[in-house]
């Protein structure tokens, strides 16, 4: 690709790295991202269709970058940036919140607030309790050996969402695989048709909730009896509003249950300290959630010149976020590669940072810490089932974590 | 030292990270808003609120430091 980076952008010191990359390690950044680990806050990268974009690596100018309003997350500009290639053919509509930019996105982000406060996920704890006690007892009734995403890191989060929003877990299977497809698929035609299954499946869904005398409790049948009856939201938005609530909901918290078990493994002494001590646990989890940055890539268009770590983003270029590097700047968090309980990890950009920054974020938590605690209480004895090596994990997808992860206790 | 704490409902995206950061002087209103727990209205004690104010990923929260 060398006669394409003379296309674009001012001169850098190294050649552009291709972005994204596949991780080497589960739980790490890719090896081939050490060039964007030289200290500077951004760095060129080429795109797999050849588009020069910005990578942003350093933590303070991530968070300025992700709180700059003159940075748009609007998929339907030309130039956002298209970060793989399964995505060319579904950024051609409006995303629900994490594709609108203010005031719009304002608008959506304000209906979903009260549903997503920590004090709401505090009163759901008791009942995400019994959920992973009864996907534990399931398993262990069952085993050993356990393949742990299917049977405990998915169905958690997917009861969950499903009970929030009103959507019959009974059609998970569908709704689960669809997802995958949508973010893992390597044609665009293939993510497309996922999502037409998907909206279909949630349109119909939000029709019958309409026709329902009774409404159910569910977020969506909120949206169906109010929002959509009084005209604030069309069909169209409430699909895109489901479909992203639905699968945020599940497929994030599912990888960071089994990519945060399989990081835990591989830290014994770790694993060790967070038994001994299970009031460690919330710190465990934010530890988590920045050493595994699982939601790598954020992606955004720049709508005027923006002077930054000594860089000029101009006006039209893509600008994508690695997580994984920013949560390991050296200037924000000494030894950075090291899983440490005790650094009293904040500030991490893994939920992302500015008006976007994840609206679940507290139930997430409140699933972290109740199914790591519950899944170390209740087997004391949990190792992997086969050599970490040959356990599969997700290469360049959307979002990070374990294919599979055979264990037993 | 004091701080005088000040937020911006307007900005607030309902995020948490105050209540989070600084539970005994951020909580969550009704309508999901961060809100100031009775008694800091007029200033509080707690050197946390300076990391809720970081901690908020859109600046809608403003400490100052106070004599009084």
């Amino acid at each position: 690709m060398t006669e394409l980076t003379d296309m674009t952008g001012p001169a850098t010191p190294a050649d552009p790295v291709a972005f994204p990359q596949d991780r080497t390690c589960p739980y790490h950044p890719p090896t081939g991202y050490e060039p964007l680990r030289d200290g500077r806050a951004l760095s060129r990268v080429t795109l797999f269709d050849g588009r020069e974009v910005w990578a942003v690596t350093g933590h303070a100018a991530a968070r300025a970058l992700l709180s700059d309003p003159r940075l748009s997350s609007d998929r339907r500009r030309p130039e956002f940036p298209v970060p793989a290639e399964r995505f060319q053919g579904i950024q051609d509509r409006r995303v629900a919140l994490l594709g609108l930019d203010d005031p719009e996105h304002n608008r959506q982000r304000r209906m979903m607030i009260p549903e997503f406060t920590v004090r709401r996920a505090t009163e759901l704890r008791p009942w995400i309790q019994r959920v992973v006690d009864g996907l534990l007892d399931a398993m262990i009734a069952q085993g050993p050996p356990a393949e742990l995403v299917s049977s405990f890191a998915l169905p958690v989060p997917s009861t969950v969402i499903c009970h929030l929003l009103g959507v019959p877990y009974t059609d998970h299977e569908f709704f689960e695989e669809q997802s995958r497809r949508l973010l893992r698929s390597r044609t665009a035609d293939q993510a497309v048709a996922a999502r037409a299954r998907l909206e279909e499946y949630i349109g119909g869904l939000i029709d019958d909730k309409a026709k329902a005398a009774e409404p159910g409790d569910g977020i969506l049948d909120d949206l169906v009896h109010q929002q959509l009856r009084d005209g604030v939201l069309d069909r169209a938005d409430v699909v895109s509003l489901a479909l992203i609530l639905l699968v945020a909901g599940h497929e994030t918290t599912a990888n960071m249950i089994s990519l945060g078990t399989f990081t835990l493994l591989q830290h014994p002494e770790r694993l060790a300290e967070l038994r001994a001590d299970p009031a460690l646990l919330p710190a465990a989890v934010e530890e988590l959630m920045r050493m595994l940055s699982i939601a790598e890539g954020l992606q955004r268009v720049a709508l005027e010149d923006i002077e930054i770590g000594g860089e000029t983003i101009r006006a039209g270029e893509g600008v994508l976020f690695s997580t994984s590097v920013i949560n390991r700047d050296p200037a924000q968090y000494e030894d950075p590669d090291s899983l440490d309980f005790h650094r009293g990890t904040r500030h991490h950009v893994a939920f992302g940072f500015g008006i976007h920054q994840c609206l679940g974020q507290n139930l997430a938590r409140a699933e972290l810490e109740i199914a790591l605690g519950a899944l170390l209480t209740r087997l004391p004895g949990l190792r992997l089932a086969v050599p970490a090596e040959e356990i599969p994990f997700k290469r360049g997808d959307t979002i990070q974590g374990m294919l599979e992860l055979p264990v037993t206790w | 030292m004091r701080f005088k704490v000040s937020i911006d409902t307007n900005v607030c995206i309902g995020a948490g990270q105050c209540a989070l950061a600084a539970p005994k002087v951020f909580t969550q209103d009704d309508d999901g808003f961060s809100a100031l727990l009775p008694g800091h209205e007029d200033g509080t004690d707690e050197p946390m609120v300076k990391e809720a104010a970081r901690a908020c990923p859109v600046g809608a929260i403003t400490v100052s430091e106070t004599t009084g």
